[in-house]
């Protein structure tokens, strides 16, 4: 059923490689298809489209590189040959600049090259008041909070992202691809003396034909159009919890740790979001790491419950599945279950800066609630005051940032803390943009570093690199909080707490390093079942960082993110069993064993001394993936105001090429002549044969004397 | 906008061929048959040089750019003797089908005259041919883009349109020609005509001079047409003839 979805869904540079191999030679006379190109394309909500694309045979321009404010004049004005293809680098991708060519007729698509140096200050296309309408504050619920009324998180947001763009934008990897384009601008389209460059002139097309339109209620309407942005949620717990039971757990409470796991940008398909989201995915990695151990000694009063939440870029889209879940008593607990919530958020902390811990005003007019969240505060502080790290809580009355938590406060009064590294609007200047990367983070490798050294190359350079100091506080911060969480502020967890450091910290370079840096390494492909850590195709490990957009899941497969933080969760909180490969797929038979309360995998393991295939093992874990669709779709009410109804547009191609195109005295030339040509031949060949008689007198006779 | 350039082009390398048939086949299904067999016969020979070319690309290294270009050479010339062999054959089968066709029609003479088969024949040849090597380039130059963006000429399609035109009518009058040859038995015309379609096809090796290749292409065309107007029972005195009885139906009017 989903092969036709398969075809129509491959990615880019795969596309634009097949494409090469496939052309004529004449097609590769005329055109340079570009590799490594990523477009912006067209999701859709309840109401609205945003994105971009081209119309359906692909939006044509001459080419213009945009370098200085004539340039723009030139293409929003003076220049003679419209509409013009824009290619600039990502440094003149702003607001002001987009909207102006938005707002023009002269603008056939826009290309942004996307080099590896951040080259501007600051930039973030997201909202500045993300999930804005599905957050917890509304006008019956801190109305004087709602909107970002009192705290704008994201001060730098210009809201680009949700803009709908009516031609395609693409984004170009820096390379040799893009020398040639400036070569072929050079020598055709320059200006000379401020004259108008003579034809043939380099023009270049783009494909991204969107078949959506409108938005979600009547995408999801028409079949075959749009899908829902889905994914899954990763959740594990310290004690495990009996999966095949729904609904209330007798006997158990549980703080639920959670961080998100999906970022954006402007374009499809990239999301790095190194502070936005993997800052909180790594720390509470760190946190289940650490922590695991310490709770096998000495057992928490509280069951922790970490969840990763998918999709919360999208309005919320994991964390009010589970919660709409839990209400519906559909998930392995339900909400009064659910003790507290310890969030953590954005904490790409940098020297000298604090953590924050964010707590909802609202719920705290409940006397109830306010004990408990001053109680776990205080914990927090406390333990945090013996380490080399500083908490504050910032002022009480300031609503929560944009957190997963909002969505269980939706539902009812629940304790819970954010943590962050902003007191109020976010430090990261770069939120939710393609600048949002490793290097921000600081994180910097010597050059002549293989990629194995690079991985394990913080943990010697802790004395002196700072980007080493900063998986350093990262990890002093969430686990003294967590630890103080739990209730148990003995001494000796203060010990472990301090021991545990060292073999974290060398966790946090590996984790910081695979979710940043390079996904294909020998940790990662370690902890994975041998199919997917496998080097061939269905591997989902890359050389790069993976991408932490959402995107969709229709044939159920698994996103590379999702896979990563469940298997490095497996690791954290899993133990290794003796089971064969037959035992760990039925663990049911063996006894002493139970799918109800674990998971089992297969994994890699580590390579052995002798040889770089690992040895593989069972692990048996708590860990399990829960759907992260928006209860909007499985309603359905696409329309739905309370829950995430974004969509994303199916296209068919995405393609991109640079070629000439011919003056049009030039192509008139060749149909004048052609038309000439035909009619001299028509009159001339009448003539002929309506002569033939005469001028071939001998025709008819010569057969025969012939022979 | 460039559609004009399709069909342009379409009208430069088709449009004479069209008007010969329009007028001079179309009519006469016996006709239609030998253009379509005499096409068939140009197919058949492009499949066996096509399955030479791919065995001896097979058989040898692509990175060696010198032999690569003596291959180009052997397989421009190997085609070209083959289109001549089967143009042979076809010769004989027409003359065989000749035979056959005066036996059964009423007076004893075949209802197409060798000559005429030659013409027809000759223009299947063309058209194929022509068909063949300017299709991949028609549906290319629909656009949006056109050739140059690797240094080559911007004419191209227009060039590769006119060369088109000239191969049709060439391979038409090379039809004439050959066939007149092959019924006197002067095999001296034959290897002319084998050379020059030699001649002709080695100018596309100096590629990419696309519009270098054009004037010699265009002179081996004018060339061929008067030896094919005379050796197809044309004369001087016809053509004075034709003048003449232009000139007295002038004056009578």
């Amino acid at each position: 059923i989903y092969s036709p979805r398969v075809l129509l869904r491959v990615k880019p540079s795969v596309n634009s490689l097949y494409l090469d191999v496939s052309g004529s030679s004449v097609e590769q006379k005329i055109y340079i298809e570009l590799k490594n190109t990523v477009p912006c394309v067209r999701l859709l909500n309840a109401t609205h489209q945003i994105g971009c694309q081209s119309s359906i045979s692909g939006d044509t321009g001459v080419l213009h590189v945009l370098e200085t404010e004539a340039d723009l004049d030139w293409i929003l004005s003076t220049g003679p040959h419209p509409p013009y293809m824009v290619l600039m680098e990502a440094t003149f991708f702003t607001r002001p600049t987009m909207m102006r060519m938005k707002n023009s007729t002269r603008v056939a698509g826009v290309a942004v090259i996307n080099s590896n140096t951040t080259a501007v200050e600051s930039f973030s296309p997201h909202t500045s008041c993300p999930n804005q309408n599905t957050g917890v504050y509304r006008e019956d619920y801190g109305p004087d909070l709602a909107n970002c009324s009192s705290t704008v998180w994201n001060p730098l947001g210009n809201s680009m992202s949700y803009e709908d763009f009516t031609f395609p934008i693409f984004s170009l990897k820096d390379d040799n691809q893009t020398q040639v384009m400036r070569k072929c601008y050079e020598d055709h389209n320059m200006r000379v003396n401020g004259s108008a460059p003579q034809y043939p002139l380099c023009a270049m097309q783009l494909f991204s034909h969107m078949h959506a339109v409108t938005d979600t209620v009547t995408c999801m309407r028409r079949a075959e159009v749009c899908d829902p942005l889905s994914d899954f949620n990763v959740w594990a717990s310290i004690r495990p919890i009996n999966a095949s039971a729904k609904g209330h757990k007798n006997n158990e409470s549980v703080v639920i740790a959670a961080a998100r796991l999906d970022g954006r940008s402007f374009f499809w398909d990239i999301g790095t979001s190194a502070e936005g989201t993997v800052s909180g995915i790594v720390t509470l990695l760190a946190a289940a790491h650490a922590l695991y151990p310490v709770t096998q000694e000495a057992p928490p009063v509280r069951n922790i419950f970490f969840t990763f939440f998918q999709g919360e870029t999208f309005d919320y889209i994991g964390s009010s599945r589970m919660v709409y879940d839990m209400k519906q008593d559909k998930f392995v607990i339900n909400l009064d279950n659910v003790h507290s919530v310890l969030e953590i958020g954005q904490v790409g902390l940098r020297n000298g800066q604090k953590l924050w811990m964010h707590t909802d005003p609202v719920s705290r007019k409940n006397s109830t609630v306010d004990e408990e969240v001053i109680n776990l505060v205080d914990n927090i502080k406390s333990v945090a005051s013996t380490l080399n790290v500083s908490l504050d809580e910032p002022n009480t009355t300031q609503a929560l940032p944009p957190s997963s938590f909002q969505r269980f406060l939706r539902v009812q009064p629940i304790p819970g803390v954010v943590l962050a590294d902003h007191k109020s609007s976010f430090i990261n200047r770069y939120y939710e943009s393609l600048y949002d990367t490793a290097a921000y983070l600081n994180m910097t490798y010597p050059s002549d570093l293989s990629p194995e050294e690079q991985m394990e190359y913080e943990t010697e350079a802790s004395k002196v690199s700072r980007s080493a100091r900063l998986p350093d506080q990262h990890c002093q911060g969430t686990y003294t909080s967590n630890s103080s969480y739990i209730g148990t502020k003995t001494f000796s967890h203060c010990i472990s707490c301090s021991l545990s450091l060292s073999p974290s910290l060398f966790q946090m370079a590996k984790l910081l390093y695979g979710f940043l840096v390079r996904s294909n390494n020998s940790w990662f492909s370690s902890l994975l079942p041998p199919e997917a850590g496998a080097k061939g195709r269905s591997s989902i490990l890359e050389s790069g960082p993976p991408q932490y957009y959402i995107g969709l899941r229709q044939d159920n497969s698994v996103k590379s993110v999702t896979r990563f933080v469940q298997f490095v969760m497996a690791n954290a909180t899993g133990t290794v069993t003796s089971l064969n490969q037959i035992q760990c797929q039925n663990p049911n038979d063996v006894p002493g064993e139970s799918k109800d309360l674990y998971s089992y995998h297969w994994v890699s393991g580590p390579p052995s001394a002798n040889s770089t295939e690992g040895d593989p093992y069972c692990v048996r874990t708590s860990v399990r993936l829960a759907k992260a669709l928006s209860p909007a779709f499985e309603l359905p009410e696409y329309g739905s105001r309370e829950y995430s109804t974004w969509t994303e547009s199916r296209w068919k191609t995405i393609r991109a090429r640079i070629f000439l195109v011919a003056s049009p005295q030039l192509e008139m030339l060749t149909l004048g002549v052609g038309v000439t040509v035909l009619l001299v031949s028509l009159v001339l060949t009448y003539f002929i044969s309506s002569k033939a008689e005469l001028l071939f007198s001998s025709t008819h006779e010569t057969p025969n004397t012939t022979y | 906008m460039t559609a004009a350039v399709f069909f342009g082009c379409a009208f430069i390398a088709f449009g004479p061929a069209l008007a010969l048939f329009i007028f001079t086949i179309a009519r006469d299904p016996l006709r239609v048959i030998i253009l379509i067999a005499g096409a068939f016969f140009w197919l058949l020979s492009l499949l066996l040089s096509s399955l030479v070319w791919f065995i001896a690309m097979k058989a040898s290294s692509t990175k060696d750019a010198e032999l690569q270009k003596g291959l180009l050479i052997f397989g421009v010339m190997f085609s070209v003797l083959l289109q001549e062999v089967f143009r042979f054959a076809y010769y004989r089968l027409l003359r065989k089908a000749n035979e056959g066709l005066a036996a059964i029609s009423d007076d004893e003479t075949s209802p197409i005259s060798v000559r005429q088969m030659a013409y027809v024949a000759g223009l299947g040849f063309g058209i194929i041919s022509g068909a063949f090597s300017m299709i991949n380039i028609l549906s290319d130059s629909l656009g949006p883009g056109t050739v140059g963006i690797f240094g080559d000429s911007q004419y191209y399609f227009i060039t590769s349109a006119l060369m088109t035109l000239a191969v049709t009518l060439l391979h038409t009058f090379w039809g004439v020609v050959f066939f007149e040859g092959c019924e006197k038995g002067h095999w001296w015309v034959i290897c002319v005509v084998v050379c020059l379609h030699l001649l002709v096809s080695c100018m596309s090796l100096l590629n990419p001079m696309y519009e270098g290749s054009l004037p010699p292409v265009y002179a081996v065309t004018a060339l061929m047409a008067v030896w094919a107007f005379f050796s197809s029972g044309g004369s001087l005195h016809s053509l004075s003839q034709l003048c003449t009885r232009k000139s007295a139906e002038v004056e009578a009017s």
